[in-house]
């Protein structure tokens, strides 16, 4: 049987899909949610060592990663009511097979790095290729809350690297990043509000007016 | 016990005119807070021995250079802000809402978070602080609530966010290719530098580089630039010219430190001179059909970037030369944005087309502008003079004597295009040329700027000089 850590690695992994794959916002949202819900419960299953800082650090990453955030997205597409993301840069089942080809060339590289052991072997393999498919995101998808998504999975992939490292970074600076992440996705929300307000749309490809002549 | 004091004060002050504008969000208390800053960052210099509280937070020689240069800057801009907010709305347009708890309680965040970028001493710590600064500015950045700030400031958020993510992830390869010592704190990165992992450090450095570099607005990866500063306010835009790219510099210069102390200069050097001749190519291209003073700014500024990277690649008095080019970019740039703002003040916008016998309407501001070209371009007796020709010099020391030929003649196309503009600004034709006021507050502070990179280039004060050596020190170079 999967050990539940690779369960957990396989399942951020999966997510990622389904945000590649769905053209309905909110889905969308929701995978990023349960993507954070897995990311926050993986470093109390890869070391089971308790102690004050990383029950705090696994309620942060709770909070922030699969509870504020997806709460504070939800809204926004809510009140811009929009739902579904129509034509994409490159298609749904194009971005399927782009992202697919991201895990392969992932595990490839992985497999070449110098990485401690196997199972660090499938977090960094999975980081790599959680980190392409949100630049895939970001750059592929029109509607404007798409990319904080993308930016959203960015961030979580560069987390799952960051657990290889966990005895090396600091607590305070993983904090840090939480409260980073929080504070970025809140100001993109708020831009968002005044670009939906502005020019009814939340369609990037509107934001064209700054331009070389 | 000082530096924490550095970090605290204007954190609070932000805080407090965040949750409570009537009594914080006044340009008296960024005046204040930016004067206290400055008072106790030269208490810093007078007393070396309050370095900092550990060995995380300390405040190195070159450290304490950029944060002079933030907190001067700062100063400048808290005085700037008085006479800005008195100012009446220029008469395009409606008056957005100015001053404000947004404007008040960002201005003095930012000042903190560049603080803690100057003051850290742990690569990880660096990025927080990096990325606090990148946050803090967007508020500003879209100010004037109208279309294009909007736009502006959304791909500022987009692009700046997609590069601080990977920035955190080089800090995490830097993690990972050490093996001794406190994990990604920098002097211990420096000692044990030749036992980093080669492979680990390579791909480091390469995400760190993309990262701080499209912070800062190195080509190819400058393209929010000219749209952030020709839409920011001119004194925000001053601040991020200055200051933003100054805290980008420090997490890059401490990186390229690392990796040429571990030997793995032969391909660092390549990748920095390359970032750096392609910006100076990029910045000479689109000055050519530039129309706005602003995005002039803009593209002169990912000149200077450009400038500040060839420094790092080349080494040696290279470092030096980035050093002391922070600084003189720094001030140059501050002040040429503030005598722009003057001039949108008075005739409602940046462009040429609005702006032509500056030197009838606004004399100072236009007489500064025209100083601030001067400066701009490398000239006599401005600190960038020095600098530049520093620079420049230690290129053609090196074994990259081609680059070198290849930046002078950069350089002087660059300048045509520039001078061109700001010719037809400052001396052009226009119908109705009436004079402006110019307030104290307005002038007073861009001049204060440029009679500080004046002395720069006239004399070099002895402390500064020493602080310049050790800061080269630091970073792998030395005294030309």
């Amino acid at each position: 049987m999967l050990p539940l850590h690779d369960g957990l690695v396989l399942g951020v992994l999966l997510l990622n899909f389904f945000v590649l794959g769905t053209s309905r916002l909110s889905s969308g949202i929701r995978s990023t949610a349960l993507q954070g819900a897995a990311l926050a419960a993986l470093p109390a299953v890869l070391h089971p060592v308790w102690s004050f800082h990383k029950v705090l650090l696994v309620l942060g990453t709770l909070a922030v990663k699969s509870i504020l955030i997806p709460t504070f997205l939800l809204r926004a597409i809510r009140e811009a009511s929009i739902r579904r993301e129509v034509e994409p840069h490159v298609g749904f089942v194009g971005s399927l097979l782009l992202g697919a080809l991201a895990v392969a060339v992932a595990f490839t590289v992985a497999r070449r790095l110098p990485v401690a052991s196997s199972e660090s072997e499938l977090l960094v393999a999975a980081s790599i290729a959680t980190v392409t498919i949100g630049l895939l995101v970001i750059v592929t998808r029109r509607k404007a809350i798409n990319q904080v998504i993308g930016y959203v999975l960015l961030e979580n992939g560069i987390y799952l690297y960051g657990l290889t490292q966990s005895d090396r970074v600091p607590f305070l600076v993983e904090l840090g990043v939480l409260l980073d992440v929080f504070v970025g996705v809140f100001v993109m929300g708020i831009v968002l509000f005044d670009i939906n307000r502005e020019f009814d749309s939340l369609d990037s490809a509107r934001l064209v007016h700054l331009r070389e002549r | 016990m000082i530096v924490l004091l550095l970090l605290a004060v204007p954190a609070a002050a932000g805080a407090l005119a965040l949750a409570a504008p009537r009594v914080g969000a006044r340009a008296g208390t960024v005046l204040g807070v930016s004067l206290l800053h400055l008072v106790l960052v030269g208490t810093l210099w007078a007393l070396p021995a309050q370095a900092g509280p550990g060995a995380w937070i300390s405040v190195d020689a070159l450290g304490l250079l950029a944060l002079s240069l933030v907190s001067f800057t700062f100063a400048a801009v808290g005085c700037y802000v008085v006479g800005y907010l008195r100012h009446p709305a220029p008469r395009s347009g409606a008056a957005p809402a100015r001053g404000g708890r947004m404007f008040a309680g960002c201005l003095l965040l930012l000042l903190a978070a560049a603080t803690l970028v100057c003051v850290s001493q742990h690569m990880a710590l660096l990025w927080v602080g990096l990325e606090a600064v990148t946050l803090s500015v967007a508020p500003l950045i879209y100010h004037e609530r109208n279309r294009r700030s909007l736009e502006a400031v959304w791909k500022y958020l987009v692009l700046s966010s997609v590069g601080i993510a990977l920035a955190l992830l080089g800090t995490f390869f830097l993690a990972t290719a050490q093996e001794a010592g406190t994990p990604l704190l920098f002097s211990d990165l420096m000692r044990g530098a030749r036992t980093l992992h080669p492979g680990w450090l390579q791909a480091a450095f390469v995400f760190l580089l993309l990262g701080y570099g499209l912070k800062m607005g190195l080509a190819p990866l400058h393209t929010w630039k000219p749209d952030t500063y020709g839409e920011a306010p001119s004194l925000v835009g001053a601040l991020m010219a200055a200051d933003v790219t100054a805290c980008a510099f420090l997490g890059l210069a401490r990186v390229t430190a690392v990796a040429m102390h571990a030997g793995i200069g032969p391909f660092v050097q390549p990748l920095l001179i390359g970032f750096a001749l392609l910006s100076l190519g990029v910045a000479a291209t689109f000055m050519l059909g530039q129309r706005d003073l602003k995005r002039m700014l803009a593209y002169s500024s990912v000149e200077h970037m450009g400038l500040l990277a060839l420094g790092l690649g080349v080494g040696g008095v290279g470092s030096y030369g980035a050093v002391y080019h922070l600084l003189n970019n720094g001030l140059a740039k501050a002040f040429a944005f503030l005598a722009v703002g003057n001039i949108v003040l008075a005739t409602g916008t940046a462009r040429l087309d609005g702006n032509r016998a500056l030197l009838r309407r606004v004399p100072l501001s236009a007489g500064l502008l025209l100083a601030g070209l001067l400066a701009l371009t490398g000239s006599p007796p401005f600190g960038t003079f020095l600098s530049m020709l520093l620079l420049v010099r230690a290129t053609w020391a090196g074994p990259f004597r081609w680059a070198a030929l290849l930046v002078c003649a950069l350089l002087a196309v660059l300048f045509v295009p520039f001078a061109a503009r700001v010719l037809e600004a400052t001396y052009g034709d226009h119908p109705t040329a009436e004079r402006h006021r110019e307030g104290p507050w307005l002038i007073g502070a861009p001049l204060a700027l440029a009679g500080a990179l004046l002395v720069l280039g006239l004399f070099l004060p002895v402390p500064l000089g020493d602080r310049l050596a050790a800061a080269a020190v630091t970073l792998g170079g030395q005294r030309p």
